[in-house]
């Protein structure tokens, strides 16, 4: 059998959701011959390729470069799943979406102008640091989601579940504690 | 007092005559899912959690409001009832800011379990993402707006088991809020004993002890329930 072209995306989170991924221990070892990693910030890939099998999507949605990115990904995989919490809810990520109008400003300000040292400056070359959307969205604001992974992080043997799932032809079904968010 | 007889997922069930459907399923080990509802103080009907069929009845009734009737033919757990279950989590997760990952009473809170119980993976709804205040001018705990789903606990505890009235609430709709005394900071209402009744009422995150991290928030609802049996039966029983 071929293996199960495999991508993981890092959008809009703290990376805890790869770190949880890592966390699979021997379980990555087992995964290793059945799966090939096309794409992943843990390889050096820098399109995303097309014919993509399956996809694990860390993070919420929250510049331009993200909503250009899912609506790729989309294109060119055929199953999505959205990876932890801020994939599924926003969670951590969409907290400015509380601050209203003119929130991306505002975290921006904070963040590079208050906070600063001395020189402070909001990074903002065009084509190279993307824009903050107004509104931050989960994944399945954007695109559809075939499989939701809540958890912050999910735990790895949450992640084992869903993938051993995929992995053996049969379809994921997640319940009680296993969709907890938080 | 006479009983009345009636049918709950099959099972022919006896019960007071002034019995809720609630009272009902709960003598005959049958669960049905609550948020609002609290044992010691009156049942409003608010978060339509414990909704039920009744058959011959087109409308779903909420158990906790709805007495039995005689010959009543009553299922809880339909597909449709699940649908709408699932339906109103959502809703309520969609309406305020429910952050769990950040949240004081993540993995020790009714609507977080009562959601993946009823496989909420996810929310179909786009958030609304509204702007609320955190109150922690009380020297003891904190009202956190966020988390808050309107149950009123809070508010029937207080006046009915403390006997304060401080906590009440003010507004119309999704702005509707839980107040102190005259809609002021809750460390100047002067009506509040700071007995915590309140908090150990709080099915979520909304009402916690000052100093709590995330994930530290226990209701302590033992306490209370210790509490409203010595009220109602006289008993002290730890
Ligand atoms: S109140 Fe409950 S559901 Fe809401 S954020 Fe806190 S833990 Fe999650
Ligand atoms: S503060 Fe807690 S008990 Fe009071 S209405 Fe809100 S969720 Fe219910
Ligand atoms: S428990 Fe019945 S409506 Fe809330």
């Amino acid at each position: 059998m071929d293996p199960l072209r495999l991508a993981t995306v890092w959008m809009g989170g703290c990376a805890g959701c790869h770190m949880s991924f890592l966390d699979l221990d021997e379980f990555l070892i087992d995964l290793a011959p059945k799966v090939e990693l096309v794409f992943s910030p843990v390889v050096d890939a820098k399109e995303y390729p097309e014919g993509v099998d399956l996809v694990l999507i860390e993070g919420a949605v929250c510049n331009e470069e993200h909503v250009e990115m899912a609506h790729k990904i989309r294109r060119r995989t055929k199953t999505v799943v959205a990876f932890g919490d801020c994939a599924v809810t926003g969670n951590v990520t969409a907290m400015r979406n509380q601050l209203g109008l003119g929130n991306a400003e505002n975290v921006l300000q904070r963040a590079y102008i208050e906070l600063a040292d001395s020189t402070g400056r909001i990074p903002k070359l065009k084509g190279i640091v993307p824009e903050l959307l107004e509104h931050v969205m989960p994944l399945q604001e954007v695109i559809h989601v075939d499989y939701y992974l809540p958890g912050c992080p999910p735990p790895a043997d949450r992640i084992k579940a869903l993938v051993g799932a995929l992995l053996a032809g049969q379809t994921p079904k997640l319940e009680g504690k296993d969709i907890k968010f938080g | 007092m006479c009983a009345k007889t009636l049918t709950i997922d099959g099972n022919e069930v006896s019960a007071a005559d002034d019995a809720t459907i609630l009272d009902a399923a709960t003598e005959a080990g049958i669960k049905i899912p609550t948020l609002c509802h609290l044992e010691g103080v009156y049942d409003i009907g608010a978060c339509r959690l414990c909704l039920v069929e009744a058959v011959g009845i087109p409308k779903l009734l909420p158990a906790c409001t709805t007495k039995v009737v005689e010959g009543m033919n009553v299922r809880t757990d339909t597909e449709r009832i699940r649908k709408y279950r699932r339906i109103n989590l959502e809703l309520l997760f969609a309406e305020r800011n429910h952050v769990c990952s950040v949240c004081v009473s993540n993995n020790h809170c009714e609507l977080q379990t009562l959601a993946y119980n009823h496989g909420m993976d996810h929310v179909r709804y786009d958030y609304l993402f509204p702007k609320w205040a955190v109150d922690t001018t009380h020297p003891r705990y904190g009202m956190d707006h966020n988390r808050c789903i309107l149950c009123t606990r809070c508010v029937r505890v207080c006046w009915h088991v403390e006997g304060a009235g401080t906590l009440n609430t003010a507004g119309r709709g999704a702005r509707s809020q839980i107040i102190a005394d005259l809609i002021q900071p809750w460390g100047e209402a002067d009506s509040c004993t700071s007995c915590g009744k309140c908090v150990m009422a709080c099915p979520t995150g909304a009402l916690f002890q000052r100093g709590a991290t995330v994930g530290e928030m226990e209701h302590d609802r033992e306490k209370l329930e210790f509490i409203i049996t010595a009220r109602e039966k006289k008993q002290w029983i730890p």
